[in-house]
């Protein structure tokens, strides 16, 4: 048991920096990925047909592609063609492109659950396709949104995992290598599965609240 | 179907001027793609990936049977057994989870919370590094799939439940009347109606493992990633190699999504009708 407490003393930095690599990982990819999804969730309800299939293609692409797939073409195969990112940004990029595939098909179903009335009554007061989303559509999306935004976010954070397996230093990259050096293996997979653990669970709680809190400003705003 | 109802909500058929604004998007879209393929194209082309021989080397028999062959063949075996084995136990969990035995109940819900907020890896490490310690050492095959069944059956858990939720509460009344116990009630009335439901979200099950198994990447067992890792130690064209093996495992998975979604449209109303319904397995008698 002293061993133990004495190898996470002395490790208590590079565990710290791999819980922040797991966090930098998760958030900047759901983060890009709520921006592009949203974006390409865009594409896939505009007039403009080339966007559409574009829109289509994108999310059929990334997500049936594996994120370990993703991520070992994004580190081993992109500096082929001259593209060399720094390894938590290859983490990133591939978090956001399979993210994002995700995040548009929630945004698109939110889109479609607003009624078509409000879409015909923006439409009637002279609003564009563009300020119809802005305005009308999206707010209102995304009140529905927040649970499956949620499921998305833990689903990057478990992704997030992957990247371990192409040499980022996340908790899962970090007890692992720990693990090489001080064998025990069962306190550190306990470990590293508690933080996935905790922050699932934030994750789950933050929602809960964010969804109390869209609900309470829509009575606020219908008075 | 979707897809047309989404775009028809968001604008009118447009006017002279709408049309002529829809045009110009449209062209200046169509120029922004091309370039942006083009960029892509000239990227491989600038620094050689674009040899012919990089590319022909995909036909070669050897390869083929690498990848094909192999590297499929093994993926559906480790896809299927895992399946095999997780689906059941995912309903033993979903069954477990309902039951009014409070013991059974909670096993079952830590199980399944348990596994479903774990990445595949950690197991996958655990399962490399944690066990031999115990003197528990797996085949390569295994530890692949046990990882596997463990983290699908928690996920597949959940759909069985919300499948069996979705029955129709007056399902379960009925057959009472007619003097069926629980046990029978369940496997002839409940079960079977709530497979229909519950069948498009295995598939989608199917390919979240068949997802998973690319870990065989980490524990190299031979499917298809880690054929391709083998492929590119000998011969070293990564690129290639590895957007070859994207395009197989998006083929595959999007024909599984595809069949999903089918089979969803097929069954809507039923699934649309049968939403906010809590059964007891185990009704008072």
């Amino acid at each position: 048991m002293d061993q133990i407490w004495q190898m996470l003393g002395e490790n208590s930095s590079f565990l710290l920096n791999g819980v922040l690599t797991t966090v930098g990982l998760t958030i900047l990819g759901f983060g890009g990925a709520l921006v592009i999804g949203t974006i390409v969730a865009v594409f896939r309800v505009s007039p403009i047909t080339p966007l559409r299939v574009v829109g289509t293609a994108y999310v059929e692409f990334f997500r049936n592609v594996p994120l370990l797939t993703l991520l070992i073409l994004i580190v081993f195969g992109l500096p082929d063609i001259g593209l060399l990112f720094p390894l938590f940004w290859c983490g990133v990029l591939g978090l956001v492109l399979a993210g994002s595939a995700f995040i548009c098909e929630t945004v698109r179903s939110g889109i479609n659950t607003i009624s078509v009335g409000q879409s015909e009554a923006a439409r009637a007061l002279g609003m564009s396709f563009g300020t119809q989303l802005r305005l009308i559509i999206l707010p209102q999306a995304f009140r529905t949104m927040v649970q499956p935004l949620v499921n998305n976010f833990i689903g990057i954070l478990i992704g997030s995992s992957l990247a371990s397996a192409v040499g980022v230093s996340d908790i899962t990259n970090v007890t692992q290598q720990l693990n090489i050096r001080y064998a025990e293996a069962v306190v550190l997979f306990l470990l590293s599965g508690a933080v996935y653990l905790v922050f699932a669970l934030g994750a789950g709680g933050v929602g809960s609240w964010l969804e109390r809190l869209v609900s309470r400003s829509r009575i606020g705003s219908a008075r | 179907m979707a897809a047309n109802t989404a775009t028809r909500v968001l604008f009118d058929e447009p006017g002279p001027r709408g049309r002529t604004r829809i045009l110009i998007s449209t062209v200046v879209a169509v120029v922004l793609v091309v370039l942006l393929v083009s960029g892509a194209v000239w990227q491989f082309a600038v620094h050689g990936q674009l040899a012919a021989y990089k590319w022909q080397f995909f036909t070669y028999s050897a390869i083929v049977r690498a990848l094909i062959v192999d590297g499929i063949g093994n993926t559906f075996l480790a896809t299927g057994v895992a399946a095999v084995v997780a689906f059941p136990l995912g309903l033993v969990l979903a069954l477990g989870r309902l039951s009014k035995q409070p013991a059974l109940s909670r096993v079952s819900t830590a199980w399944i919370e348990f596994f479903r907020s774990m990445p595949m890896i950690l197991v996958v490490y655990a399962f490399l590094l944690a066990l031999p310690r115990f003197g528990l050492v797996l085949p390569v095959f295994w530890m692949l799939v046990v990882p596997m069944i463990l983290v699908s059956s928690a996920s597949t858990a959940e759909v069985f439940r919300a499948g069996i939720k979705a029955v129709d509460k007056g399902q379960w009344e009925a057959a009472q009347s007619l003097g069926m116990g629980p046990g029978l009630v369940l496997t002839h009335v409940v079960l079977p109606q709530a497979f229909r439901i519950v069948l498009p979200n295995l598939l989608t099950g199917l390919v979240s493992l068949l997802k998973d198994s690319t870990l065989g990447y980490v524990v190299s067992y031979g499917e298809l990633m880690q054929q391709g890792k083998e492929l590119v130690a000998y011969y070293h064209y990564m690129i290639q190699t590895y957007l070859v093996i994207a395009l197989i495992y998006v083929l595959i998975n999007w024909l599984l999504t595809r069949l999903a979604s089918y089979l969803q449209v097929r069954m809507g109303t039923r699934r649309v009708a049968a939403a906010p319904v809590v059964v007891d397995l185990e009704p008072a008698q």
